[in-house]
């Protein structure tokens, strides 16, 4: 692009100081996640005495051995997932549903149905009359109330009316002329051609499922029906590794080191699966964010 | 044109209506179903807002209960803590956006300028990484890191002949933690769009920029900047008004007992006051207030940005 020049004095040391601000910046992002994953495999006495820094110390899988063992962060592993995909089919047909007729110019009525999508993007009833909702359609305790509320939203209604209206005009003419109804042509048509759009929308769905809690804390009662992340805030936050999974020790002390060891392995368990999906992750958000940013 | 042609052409508009919406009847049927989701889920709280305006009283119904007008909002502002309460959320809100908001800025504008781009490609992605992290880990790993005894920071400290510090028994950690935990979190992610801002400023200018001499400080500060000027302010617009949406979760499940007093923002109050006390229409009143101030934040921003520089969300 530019052509090779001498560089002036003033830019080499933007240059150096550039990559210095940004190496450091990205270490500071990068070292926590890093120094968790070490730690899941030191000795945690290593730990307690500071000795873990670059490499893992004394290398232990006592702490995984551990978390393996105990049913309830399982529990709320099945749970999870089941949550999630239940959220993502339900999410992103849903948001086909109303994207793809809101992509059609021949839909009569599309900009009504489009405001009545997008004001909820700006006017919402809030925590407590959502709560109240929920109660009066018994559906407190149930994973309805987790998986319904977390479905769908008025952005992701209109990223994905963005793809469609992108698709060939000329296509659906012809189908037409062909006498392929409304239905078909999305099935055969729409559907195999939207497999980026579909990408993106099971994606959000997901991560927004899998790393939700709130909405469980509030909803359910019934330990068996918790996600994983409610689980693991009573493990990490409220500093209560369920008994079972050091009610074994006999000293105060070592349960101490060992719950700590705990911790920094539930954080990488839980973070796994995203962690695994992460280069999908990072190419589809970044074309969903752009796909809703064009119109949104 | 006469009236009768007139008649007619309103009459063929209107059955082309009906042939058009009996052709696609099949669209109307699909979105049938996210109409009734939205309606329920999205609408019916709307509906329910009405509960702060009044003494809600389950066994009567959002309907049958009673108007009582302001009485709630009357309640929340002479509570003893509603000062607090919303200096909290005022002060968390602005620190986030004066130092939250404009630091993916500055690094896509610094990874903008990594001509490297196998170098550019490796920091962006270890950067975005932790937007994929759920809020319970990452304060999770807060807890974990800030540990007086066995955290790494506490290690640190002691290292450096320091005292080790008790963060999240002390109050006045709560904010530059919540800030700077935002700013590890959603760096990366929210420097997308200003790269992509950055990547659509033609190249010429640069070129010609570069024959004249300029340095690479030079143009940041004469193409780069004004080129992304228009993205940074729908941005800001947005940013201001969420101003009072201060990521609930995080506050949530950063709050303790001894940190209470600079950690109590509204949405954590209105959580207090109505799931775990029941108070459901006192909190939604003060939820009502919330959305109320971000609602005019929103407006009088874009409205005074607009008469500035032309720049508008609507």
């Amino acid at each position: 692009m530019l052509s090779v020049k001498r560089k002036s004095n003033s830019d080499r040391w933007f240059d150096i100081t550039n990559y210095t601000l940004l190496i450091g910046f990205t270490l500071m992002i990068i070292y926590p996640l890093y120094f968790i994953m070490i730690a899941s495999f030191s000795d945690p006495n290593r730990i307690y005495e500071g000795d873990v820094w670059l490499l893992p110390r004394d290398i232990t899988f006592e702490g995984y051995a551990r978390i393996f063992r105990d049913s309830a962060i399982w529990i709320g592993y099945k749970n999870s997932i089941l949550y999630a995909m239940l959220t993502a089919i339900i999410g992103t047909s849903l948001a086909i549903m109303a994207a793809y007729p809101l992509s059609r110019k021949d839909f009569y009525g599309r900009n009504i149905f489009m405001l009545f999508f997008v004001i909820t993007l700006f006017f919402n009833g809030g925590l407590i009359p959502t709560y109240l909702l929920v109660r009066q359609l018994h559906l407190m305790d149930t994973i309805w109330a987790v998986v319904l509320l977390a479905a769908v939203d008025a952005f992701v209604i209109i990223i994905a009316r963005t793809f469609f209206q992108s698709l060939p005009e000329e296509l659906r003419e012809a189908a037409n002329i062909d006498g392929c109804t409304n239905m078909r042509y999305i099935w055969s048509f729409v559907l195999p051609l939207s497999k980026p759009i579909i990408a993106v929308l099971v994606l959000f769905a997901v991560v927004r499922q899998w790393n939700g809690f709130f909405d469980a804390l509030i909803y359910l009662d019934d330990s068996n029906k918790y996600p994983l992340q409610l689980i693991l805030r009573n493990i990490l936050i409220q500093n209560q590794p369920t008994g079972s999974l050091v009610d074994d020790i006999q000293t105060a002390l070592e349960r101490q080191r060992i719950s700590e060891l705990i911790k920094y392995g539930v954080i990488i368990i839980a973070a796994l699966p995203l962690l695994i999906l992460y280069p999908f992750l990072q190419r589809y958000f970044v074309q969903g964010v752009f796909i809703g940013s064009v119109k949104g | 044109m006469s009236q009768a042609s007139d008649f007619h052409f309103i009459n063929k508009k209107r059955s082309n209506k009906l042939v058009q919406i009996k052709a696609n009847w099949e669209l109307y049927v699909l979105i049938i179903f996210p109409v009734a989701y939205f309606f329920i889920f999205k609408y019916m709280p709307m509906y329910g807002v009405q509960i702060a305006f009044k003494d809600f009283v389950p066994s009567q119904g959002i309907w049958g209960s009673a108007w009582i007008g302001f009485e709630h909002f009357q309640r929340f502002f002479d509570s003893y803590n509603f000062t607090q309460i919303l200096k909290n959320t005022v002060f968390l809100s602005l620190l986030l956006l004066f130092i939250a908001f404009p630091i993916p800025i500055i690094i896509a504008i610094m990874l903008n300028q990594v001509a490297h781009h196998r170098i550019k490609r490796f920091i962006q992605t270890a950067i975005y990484a932790p937007y994929f992290i759920s809020t319970v880990v990452l304060v999770g790993m807060v807890f974990v890191f800030l540990s007086p005894n066995s955290g790494l920071v506490n290690h640190i400290v002691v290292a450096f002949g320091g005292d080790p510090i008790l963060f999240m028994a002390e109050s006045e950690w709560f904010r530059p933690l919540y800030v700077f935990t935002e700013v590890w979190q959603n760096t990366g992610f929210a420097s997308v769009i200003y790269l992509a801002a950055l990547a659509g400023i033609d190249p010429h200018l640069h070129e010609a920029a570069v024959v004249d001499g300029a340095s690479k400080w030079q143009r940041i500060r004469h193409i780069d900047l004004p080129g992304i000027a228009p993205t940074i302010t729908i941005l800001f617009i947005l940013a201001i008004g969420n101003l009072m949406n201060i990521g609930f979760e995080k506050a949530f499940l950063m709050q303790t007992d001894i940190n209470v007093d600079t950690s109590e923002i509204i949405p954590t109050y209105v959580y207090k006051m109505g799931i775990q006390r029941a108070e459901y229409s006192f909190s939604a009143a003060v939820g009502l207030f919330n959305a109320l101030i971000n609602l005019v934040l929103l407006i009088v921003v874009n409205r005074t940005v607009k008469r500035l520089n032309g720049t508008s969300l609507f």
